[in-house]
């Protein structure tokens, strides 16, 4: 057993001054939460898992044919080449304790034990592969020659592992962190409100702050608020230049949602609910999320099944809102004479389907796309996704991965790399700051918010 | 009772019964647990169109092809040979018959007046060459693939094995090997395949099934969401 975390312990200081936002790098890792001994821990994650089983799960987990090619999609190893990174070994223990203790012939299985118990040792071996070394972008879940969508298998063991309280320091304490101050880097209602009052006297820029009504309601990332503010005046001026009916609220602005990522059912309810229970106290028609593509996710995908009913209201990520807005012809931009290539978020491309609402908002801003190899539902992932760019003994392992999107974007030599998430960004920020690389990612939001026509006028 | 008698009486009454019962109740498993109704609004409304990934995954998108052609042809160098000298093979054709013929009273000619197609001797015999030969490969790949390698367990082999089994035996008895009675090689061809047939619902064999529900979940799934395929 490694150090569990004491019951009482200050916060973990965050930690603003590095490219990328997440703790300061623990003296001491405390990878392991509770006081549960290690059967209880056991017995916790397996039930979790398998207790969170339906059709689809169960089909998959008797689908895999260990045929190995989904090692091939996965970019941790890709540019290692060492085995224990195929996606589905990443899920060894828990297909065991499928076996043993959930499937159709499980009765066998432990009649005869076939599949010995999996151990505490076991997990936490596996911590490093189900959260260090995946970012849960889904790559290897296109590539299963079975269909298997291993990532959403990989997100069902991260419940088991929460449950079991062998969840990785800096994603245990910035989720605890955002239960009690409903952020995970320190975006407190206060914070927020003291942000925006200072980027609008900055800014000359009308920030709206709990319009009791209004048609839109838009939401931030932590990441944003804390390190790309200037995202937060770029939405304001959109929704101005549009002449949108639109607040942010203080009851629900922060659209992160660790609890997604580290496996916290309960907190990632509780954070998701927030942001619906605001939506629908101001009668919003569209909650617009932010660059941010786990958020996406959160709220696009899983939102309306933890509120338990279809949302009253519609859900788009910006990069959706402005090419509608393209579309209607009330975004009226400057073009911008120059070359780009588009990094796709995992979560917003690849498994949340907007694939062609940003490169139709690039398009209007007449940039000459050219296109990364592979790219769209194939790309490649920045290495940072799903809580990995938080975890600092990663940090080797995502630099690696990091030279993969290098070299990709190096390849087109487009001269403006864009993204639409705020974590896709501080990944290619802390990557740029590691290999003293010359090309810096550019925020799609804040492109378009600097080529409004109406800021020349 | 001779064994040619025992395999073609008991050995195949029972293979067949727990392939059925261990097949349908594998299935029925995990076919009939519930699913969560999902309340997020879809992209797209026909998600039943996302059904078309089963014929779609059938060859991986050329981005990953290169890491995985030799996998891929190998895999259906083996699969089609060994379904084609299952179904066209003459005597198996007659074999086939004769049981429908025992549980139905008729064949397919009987029902239908059409005759189950065949494949010439010759023909059969260099596709089961082909599937051994690319099952042997697999297995090859298997051992030195340090990915394979650690994703392997006793299904991965002892399902090999059984699959293997068949063709080397059946290609055996074809040609009257070494010297060993007829009745004997066929005894043991046809006990081979039985213990295929009965060890078929327990392991990875039921990819043949699951195969349509796993890439049909998901393409449906993803096709709601307007995700990639």
């Amino acid at each position: 057993m490694t150090e569990t975390t004491p019951t009482t312990r200050e916060p973990d200081p965050l930690e603003f001054d590095q490219p990328r936002v997440s703790i300061r790098k623990p003296e001491h890792r405390f990878d392991t939460q509770g006081e549960a001994p290690d059967a209880v821990r056991v017995e916790r994650a397996m039930n979790s898992f398998v207790r969170d089983f339906g059709r689809t799960a169960a089909i998959y987990m008797e689908s895999c044919i260990h045929c190995g090619m989904c090692a091939e999609a996965c970019h941790f190893y890709e540019v290692t080449q060492d085995p224990q990174y195929t996606p589905i070994w990443k899920l060894e223990p828990f297909k065991q304790a499928y076996k043993r203790e959930y499937g159709p012939f499980a009765f066998v299985y432990r009649a005869l034990n076939l599949k010995p118990k999996v151990t505490v040792d076991e997990l936490q071996q596996w911590q490093h592969l189900i959260y260090d070394s995946c970012t849960v972008c889904g790559r290897c879940s296109l590539m299963c020659p079975m269909g298997i969508d291993i990532a959403s298998l990989v997100s069902q063991a991260r419940h088991g592992m929460f449950k079991a309280g062998l969840v990785p320091h800096e994603l245990a304490a910035v989720t605890e962190r955002a239960r009690r101050e409903g952020s995970p880097l320190g975006a407190t209602p206060k914070v927020f409100a003291d942000r925006c009052e200072w980027l609008a006297d900055e800014h000359e820029v009308e920030i709206t702050i709990d319009k009791p009504r209004a048609d839109v309601l838009c939401a931030m990332s932590s990441i944003e608020i804390m390190k790309y503010p200037e995202s937060i005046v770029a939405t304001a001026r959109i929704m101005r230049h549009i002449g949108a009916d639109w607040t942010f609220r203080l009851d629900g602005y922060e659209a992160t949602n660790f609890g997604l990522l580290t496996g916290d059912a309960a907190t990632q309810k509780e954070l998701t609910l927030k942001i619906i229970h605001a939506a629908v106290a101001c009668g919003a028609r569209v909650v617009v999320l932010p660059e941010c593509g786990h958020a996406y996710t959160a709220l696009r995908w899983m939102g309306a099944n933890m509120y338990g009913k279809p949302l009253p209201f519609k859900v788009m990520h910006i990069a959706e809102f402005l090419a509608e807005q393209v579309h209607a012809g009330k975004l009226r931009l400057r073009k911008v004479n120059r070359t780009a290539t588009f990094h796709d978020p995992c979560q917003l491309v690849r498994r949340g389907g907007a694939i062609e609402a940003p490169r139709e908002v690039l398009q209007a801003l007449g940039v000459e796309l050219r296109e990364m190899y592979p790219t769209k539902g194939a790309n490649w992932c920045c290495g940072g996704g799903g809580g990995v760019v938080a975890i600092h003994r990663a940090d080797e392992l995502r630099h690696k991965v990091f030279r993969i999107k290098m070299e990709q974007i190096e390849e087109t030599g487009a001269e403006l790399p864009v993204t639409s998430c705020a974590n896709c960004r501080q990944t290619f920020d802390d990557g740029q700051a590691h290999f003293k690389w010359d090309k810096t990612m550019h925020s799609l939001l804040e492109l378009v918010a600097d080529n409004l026509v109406e800021d020349e006028q | 009772m001779s064994l040619l008698d025992f395999a073609r009486g008991p050995a195949l009454q029972w293979s067949i019964v727990i392939f059925v019962v261990g097949v349908l109740w594998r299935l029925l498993g995990v076919l009939l647990l519930r699913t969560r109704k999902d309340h997020s609004a879809p992209r797209k409304e026909a998600a039943w169109k996302g059904l078309r990934l089963i014929a779609l995954r059938s060859w991986p998108r050329k981005e990953f092809l290169g890491g995985t052609a030799f996998g891929e042809v190998m895999g259906y160098a083996f699969h089609i040979g060994f379904l084609l000298a299952l179904f066209f093979f003459v005597p198996h054709v007659l074999f086939f018959a004769d049981i429908a013929r025992g549980l139905l009273g008729t064949d397919l000619h009987g029902l239908t007046g059409l005759n189950w197609p065949t494949l010439p001797n010759g023909v059969v015999t260099l596709l089961s060459a082909i599937s051994i030969a690319a099952l042997v490969a697999v297995l090859i790949h298997r051992i030195v693939s340090p990915v394979k390698r650690l994703i392997s367990n006793f299904d991965d082999y002892f399902s090999w094995l059984v699959t293997i089994a068949p063709l080397a035996t059946g290609m055996a008895a074809f040609a009257h090997l070494g010297g060993w009675p007829y009745e004997q090689l066929l005894a043991v061809h046809l006990l081979s395949a039985e213990l295929l047939l009965a060890w078929f619902p327990f392991g990875k064999l039921m990819h043949a099934f699951t195969i349509f529900a796993a890439r049909g979940s998901t393409g449906m799934l993803f096709e709601r969401k307007g995700a990639s395929l």
